[in-house]
């Protein structure tokens, strides 16, 4: 029996949310262009403390992680399951790395007594303070949204290996790309506005 | 509604747009070393810009679906660009 099944429509509402999520997040970067604004030599001088090598290094990870994800979209569709899910594989791979340097990062700032409600970051004054709120907090939501992401495309791969996805039946499979893309995305504007702009 | 009608996107496609972007953000971490004040701002996030333009049209498919999506998306580009024209002009201004 053939089961109702409306794409088209799932992409659709797939899109709505990322909708929601884009502004969600220009909500934060309007927030940071306020205060940077308004602070400007305090966020300059705090800038400079972020290791852009590191923050390269995870943009290059971020892009080549939605690169693969493309990739596995157009597999499925030639039928290539074993390719599909080595992309996927790679994805995943890429996206548990970038977490791995945000850890590091994080904990190379928090060992400098950086982070929020912090005795030194207050020593430092009230720009840096916002500087580093902001930083935990967009960089942080932004790493949740790779652990959502991560989870999803692990759906993904199960339903591969289960032909629950297949070429004619792949909505799913997109609609975590499209997530996966959003938080690309995100880091595109994050990258610069934290790491370059000192 | 149409379920099967797909566009299959070459690999090659997205490791051009791969590279294409990489080079972008090499060419946007170069340009900020030189502090020139507010034109390596503008720089540094008319290239930000760009390359989300690219990760819209080829890796979320904007080129290849339905063109209602790409309307949708101009549509929230253009409500945030609105917002935050009208916060600056308040901070600009006051």
């Amino acid at each position: 029996m053939e089961v109702h099944r409306d794409d088209e429509g799932s992409k659709i509402g797939m899109w709505l949310f990322l909708f929601t999520e884009m502004v969600l997040f220009s909500g934060l970067f309007i927030v940071y262009s306020v205060y940077r604004y308004l602070n400007r030599e305090a966020f300059h001088q705090a800038a400079a403390h972020l290791d852009v090598a590191l923050g390269t290094i995870n943009t290059i990870i971020l892009l080549a992680s939605s690169a693969t994800i493309a990739m596995s979209i157009s597999a499925i569709q030639y039928q290539k399951k074993k390719q599909a899910l080595a992309l996927l594989t790679a994805t995943v791979v890429l996206g548990l790395v970038f977490l791995v340097n945000k850890y590091f990062e994080w904990g190379e700032k928090i060992g400098h007594g950086i982070y929020p409600g912090s005795e030194t970051l207050a020593s430092y004054g009230h720009g840096d303070v916002l500087f580093f709120g902001l930083y935990y907090f967009m960089t942080g939501l932004h790493a949740l949204h790779i652990v959502i992401g991560l989870v999803f495309i692990g759906f993904v791969i199960w339903y591969i290996a289960k032909d629950r996805i297949t070429h004619d039946n792949f909505s799913v499979h997109e609609n975590s790309g499209l997530y996966w893309h959003l938080v690309d995305l995100i880091w595109i504007f994050l990258f610069p506005l934290f790491y370059l702009i000192t | 509604m149409e379920n099967s009608s797909h566009h299959i996107v070459p690999y090659r496609v997205y490791l051009i747009i791969l590279a294409i972007l990489i080079l972008m953000t090499g060419i946007s971490v170069a340009v900020t070393q030189i502090d020139l004040g507010v034109i390596t701002i503008a720089v540094a996030l008319l290239l930000a810009t760009v390359k989300s333009a690219f990760v819209l049209i080829y890796f979320m498919h904007l080129k290849f679906d339905n063109r209602m999506f790409s309307i949708m998306a101009v549509g929230v580009f253009l409500m945030i660009g609105v917002v935050i024209f009208v916060t600056f002009l308040d901070y600009l201004f006051r």
